[in-house]
């Protein structure tokens, strides 16, 4: 099911058409009302006027979220806020957090383009959506909730949070679609099952997983243990929210980003040059239709790269691969770049090993120390130390075949690994800075 | 012929292994025999106790992974050479022994060994040939 089939659909050239026609139109507006922007501009030598074709757009500089934190809290909008309706903002982990602003027509188009989401996600009219993202500043919990009832579906706005009562509620309410994190699906199932209650046999039919990285075969483990079709979506308060890309039930593989409000671009983040197309790199978007706040070549420090080929599903928005971390959640342990979620996939490769792990990198002398801790289940544990010396030695040897480094295995009793309700902390960095 | 025991993972961390105890003497659970395996990570305590499944199911519900494991118990006189003959008739047959704890019986004159061998059964029926005295499980519950 397709929610807009107009705009879903369009053909390449019709979207290249209309994305550059709402690009110049965003140019103008920002260049006359965002000061930031226009001293961007002005520092770069090009006028708003000179953008003439897509690829243009390549000669603009960068937006960063530190460029956020400078304008706190209003400074980048492009609206007064006698036309703003709604503030969220990001969890200011390190200081201030990033404030957005919507107007009523952004919200309409954040509703419009979740509704999109959630259809491709195979939701509709008679599902009882289980919202589990937090609401509140988050984006998540409000941005999946207008979505939800555009599609005509039934929203518990559950937020997060209070897990035994979530089962509760999605047994009784007869819940069909799941709205949470990826490690938070994995964590209700197993606090069911604490309750005596298999999640698998409730009515859930979709899981929509956002707001943290995950790996395909975390998806194969939640869809066995969960008992749903888990689908990716992809989202930052900075462009939008959730609703920025979504993966369709057809084809479960790469995330649909809708090129009718944003334009997407992939750059090497070292040397920040666009990646030749189909490689992987970190994502930067443009949006092309918001009013509130507008963002001209955001660097997300997501690392993905975009699919080209033509969908299954019918929609003629280009893909992008599962993000496969962050480029600055990106270690680099003795010169090598690792990704926590490149180590996640070596440990849900083997057989019975859980998705939840802890990496704490330290500094020995002038050496730096990689520890990953990795719980022992009934299914790993054994009796025989050698066994268990074994398992760890096991995964230790493929830590090294994919990343070239030596780590160390620490086995850890069950459950000790905190499970997180929002986004799991999965790296402890104790390197003197 | 075979004794149930039960092996507990534990971290090398203060207390773990008292809340071991803790609950299961909470339980009314006795210990009859336990040996504790260590390694710089972890430990493994293997425990044979009066109600294996209640210990089992306690730990589990504590938090603890548990499995349960086969092992045998033999029974020796507790004198100077009497490890040494059992260990001679191991020997001899080519069994494979994986770890093995003793202990000496309250009231009789004997010490009783608990071997984890990887071939339970042909084990058992190997020195059960030689005459070797196989003590059953509910012996060493009820000691």
């Amino acid at each position: 099911m397709i929610w807009n089939d107009k705009f879903e659909t369009l053909p390449r050239e019709a979207i290249e058409s209309l994305q550059l026609k709402r690009l110049r139109q965003t140019l103008v507006r920002v260049y006359a009302t965002v000061p930031f922007y226009r001293r961007q501009f002005d520092h770069a030598g090009v006028k708003p006027e000179k953008i003439k074709t897509l690829a243009d757009l390549q000669r603009l500089p960068f937006t960063l979220k530190q460029d956020m934190r400078d304008n706190y809290p209003y400074g980048l909008f492009a609206k007064p806020l006698d036309q703003i309706v709604r503030i969220h903002a990001s969890s200011g982990t390190t200081g201030k957090p990033t404030v957005v602003g919507y107007t009523r027509r952004d919200i309409d188009n954040w509703t419009e383009l979740m509704a999109r989401s959630f259809t491709a996600a195979g939701a509709h009219r008679g599902d009882v959506i289980h919202n589990a993202y937090g609401y509140g500043l988050f984006t998540g919990g409000l941005g999946a909730h207008y979505g939800a009832e555009k599609v005509g579906a039934s929203v518990i706005p559950m937020s997060g949070g209070n897990t035994k009562r979530q089962i509760m509620i999605m047994q009784d309410f007869g819940s069909t679609i799941l709205t949470c994190t990826p490690s938070y699906s994995l964590y209700l199932a197993e606090a069911a099952a604490e309750e005596g209650i298999d999640i698998r046999t409730l009515k859930l039919r979709v899981g929509i997983l956002g707001a943290e990285p995950w790996t395909e075969k975390m998806r194969e483990e939640i869809e066995a243990k969960v008992g749903i079709k888990a689908i990716d979506i992809y989202g930052l308060s900075e462009i939008l929210g959730p609703g920025v890309g979504i993966e369709c039930i057809e084809a479960q593989a790469g995330l649909h980003i809708w090129e009718d409000h944003f334009i997407p671009e992939i750059i090497n983040p070292i040397t920040c040059e666009l990646v030749p197309d189909g490689e992987q790199g970190e994502l930067v978007i443009t949006t092309i239709t918001k009013e509130g706040i507008p963002m001209i070549r955001y660097r997300t420090r997501d690392i993905t790269r975009i699919i080209e080929e033509p969908c299954i599903c019918g929609r003629t928005h280009r893909r992008l691969a599962r993000m496969c971390g962050r480029s600055d959640d990106m270690l680099i342990i003795r010169g090598v770049n690792v990704f926590p979620s490149q180590i996640e996939s070596v440990l849900m490769d083997i057989e019975g090993v859980e998705p939840h792990y802890l990496l704490i990198v330290d500094r020995e002398g002038t050496l730096d120390t990689l520890e990953v801790q990795v719980e022992v289940n009934e299914q790993t544990f054994s009796d025989e130390i050698k066994v268990l010396q074994g398992l760890s030695r096991r995964i230790e040897k493929e830590i090294k075949d994919l990343l070239g480094i030596n780590c160390r295995i620490r086995l850890v009793e069950p459950k000790t690994i905190t499970r997180s309700e929002g986004k799991a902390q999965r790296v402890i960095d104790k390197r003197p800075k | 012929m075979k004794v149930e025991q039960i092996s507990i993972f534990i971290e090398n961390k203060s207390g773990r292994l008292a809340e071991v105890a803790r609950v299961l003497g909470e339980k009314g659970v006795n210990i009859r025999a336990l040996s504790l395996a260590d390694t710089s990570d972890f430990g493994i305590l293997r425990l044979i106790v009066d109600n294996t499944d209640l210990a089992k199911e306690t730990l589990k519900a504590g938090g603890f992974t548990v499995s349960k494991t086969e092992v045998v118990a033999i029974e020796v006189p507790d004198q100077p050479g009497g490890l040494s003959s059992i260990l001679q008739v191991l020997d001899d047959s080519k069994i494979n022994v994986e770890y093995m704890y003793a202990f000496v019986e309250r009231n009789a004159d004997n010490a009783v060994i608990i071997f984890r061998f990887d071939d339970t059964d042909g084990a058992i029926s190997t020195l059960q040939k030689k005459g070797v005295n196989i003590l059953p499980g509910e012996r060493i519950y009820g000691l």
